[in-house]
């Protein structure tokens, strides 16, 4: 039994949602090989070979692989499927856009978005907004499956000292191509991965007053999130999202700010250590998951918090 | 160009489901079902193509009980031409899906298929890529803007990040995120007018397709509950309690 973890990098680092699926490819059991498909991702593969727990590395090096195209990653999984029990991506954007084709090929269902490792075959999964657990048995030869990465804690990225063994690249599908890519730049801690996130919702009331969190934020090194409200409002930008549909987080510190809390919203971070709400509403459904509550007006709540902390 | 939209009845997204006690699933009787919200999306892109002149004629598929006929009749008031219902009891996981879609897009030769990015009841994630992969065609996921120009379509995705943006030759498969357009809102005529559409019905088994589950789901139990928290009377409290009891600052 061996079990396959698809890298998440960007050509340079190995990223840390690739040391929760190994976490996930450990409680599994058997050996961990991890494939690096990418472009000039050399280092990566060498970051990947560091990483504890992780027998093999698989380096997939190609053109065709630079901007992660699902076509093309999809058929490098599939090139070197077949030695495996298990097949691991993070649930991460990428993750999820390749993962599905590269079952579907191997007539197999996916396993989304795993919590927990019951057995080789049986995993727990949320459906429902995370409003329940499902526990669900394949029967399937290969299991193809994507982990949420905040359930399982990362492996060391150090530690391990893995073969690297180079493998022939997939050509280019010549059905999609890469267009171009819009990050904001930002020295804020990624927020996926955060150890702190405030979070803004409806209650700020404009994208101007939303900038009443940049200097708590700075102050306690947190990543920014936003509700699905704030989102759609224009307060925020689409991949602050926090929630059912947008980015799932457990940070050790959850800040809400003038969030009311619906279902969707706390499905993406109602699994953070500690939680605090700020919200002038007293009824607000986000004071029912927060650890620490605090009713009242968040523009003088909020400056008074920066100062004090 | 024809534009095919699979579409799925789902628990309304404002029902905060129940687990059954005997952990055989969640208590689905007598609650609200709706589209599902990605899917009512995934229909306005469609109708708004075909309102721009680019689709010539939109199909709304939807695979499930008898029941899904009304899923499809919103879809239909909102803009598509007419319906398929593809009929069955059986519990339908996302490969069997994608399957009966690959079956239907065989028959009716679309250019594009848009679909919801997940269904917010199984929270799956993975109909569309699967449909992609089972037709060979290319994907854009996640999409928050569709243009259609020519034999391609260019798409803007919503990516861990930020936004990317990818080029895809036409037949082609797109997934549906939050931003991509807002509905419209139903109204009564249109809703009188798409009871008159043409509605559809297969069957699995006319479509040659098996859609035994390959998952078996064991049980269905309430995620663990959190410890009740306490209100805090001031920022003073709240900064002691986090730096001295939680000590997370």
């Amino acid at each position: 039994m061996t079990t396959l973890v698809i890298a998440e990098h960007d050509n340079a680092q190995l990223k840390a949602a690739t040391l929760s699926a190994v976490a996930a490819a450990a409680a599994i059991g058997g050996e961990t090989h991890v494939l690096v498909a990418g472009s000039g991702a050399q280092a990566v593969a060498e970051q990947a070979a560091k990483v504890a727990g992780v027998s093999k590395v698989l380096l997939a090096d190609g053109a065709a692989l630079e901007h992660g195209l699902a076509e093309n990653v999809a058929a490098q999984v599939l090139a070197v499927a077949g030695n495996y029990s298990h097949i691991l991506f993070p649930a991460t954007a990428a993750g999820k856009n390749v993962a599905p084709r590269v079952a579907a090929k191997l007539d197999v269902a996916q396993i989304s978005d795993i919590v927990a490792v019951e057995s080789a075959d049986t995993f727990q999964r949320p459906i429902y907004a995370g409003n329940a657990i499902a526990t669900v048995q394949s029967s399937d030869s290969v299991k193809v499956i994507t982990v949420r990465t905040t359930a399982f804690d990362a492996v060391a990225a150090e530690g391990g000292s893995a073969a690297v063994e180079t493998v022939a690249a997939v050509a280019d599908s010549g059905t999609s191509s890469f267009v171009g890519r819009e990050f904001a730049k930002s020295d804020r801690p990624e927020l996926a991965g955060a150890a702190i996130v405030v979070s803004g919702g409806r209650g700020l009331g404009s994208a101007e007053n939303f900038k009443i969190l940049d200097p708590l934020a700075d102050k306690l090194g947190a990543a920014l999130g936003a509700s699905r409200a704030a989102v759609d409002a224009g307060y925020a930008p689409n991949d602050w999202q926090v929630g059912q549909t947008g980015k799932i987080v457990a940070p050790q510190l959850y800040v809400a700010v003038g969030i009311s809390g619906a279902i969707q919203h706390l499905a993406g971070m109602k699994d953070s250590k500690v939680i605090v709400a700020i919200n002038k509403d007293a009824e607000a459904p986000i004071f029912g998951v927060a650890d620490y509550g605090l009713v009242g007006d968040l523009f003088q709540v909020v400056p008074e918090l920066t100062e004090a902390i | 160009m024809k534009v095919l939209v699979p579409v799925k009845r789902v628990v309304d997204y404002n029902v905060k489901v129940r687990v059954k006690s005997d952990q055989s699933g969640v208590d689905i009787a007598n609650v609200k079902m709706s589209m599902n919200p990605f899917d009512e999306i995934a229909v306005e892109e469609a109708t708004r193509l075909k309102e721009a002149g680019v689709a010539t004629e939109v199909v709304a598929v939807s695979c499930g009980v008898a029941q899904s006929q009304e899923t499809l009749r919103t879809a239909m008031a909102i803009g598509a031409d007419r319906g398929v219902l593809v009929q069955t009891d059986v519990e339908l996981q996302p490969l069997a899906v994608a399957k009966l879609l690959k079956a239907l897009v065989d028959q009716e030769q679309p250019k594009l298929v848009i679909l919801g990015k997940q269904a917010i009841d199984d929270d799956a994630n993975q109909t569309g890529q699967m449909l992609a992969a089972l037709l060979g065609w290319p994907q854009a996921t996640f999409a928050s803007k569709v243009e259609v120009q020519g034999d391609k379509v260019q798409v803007t995705r919503e990516v861990d990040g930020g936004l990317e943006t990818i080029a895809l030759t036409l037949p082609a498969i797109v997934t549906t995120d939050l931003r991509l357009n807002e509905p419209r809102y139903v109204t009564l005529p249109n809703i009188m007018k798409a009871k008159k559409k043409p509605l559809d019905t297969v069957t699995p088994e006319s479509l040659g397709v098996d859609v035994a589950p390959r998952l078996k789901t064991l049980k269905v139990v309430e995620p663990a509950a959190r410890k009740a928290g306490i209100m805090v009377p001031d920022v003073a409290t709240l900064v002691d309690k986090l730096k001295n009891e939680a000590k997370v600052i």
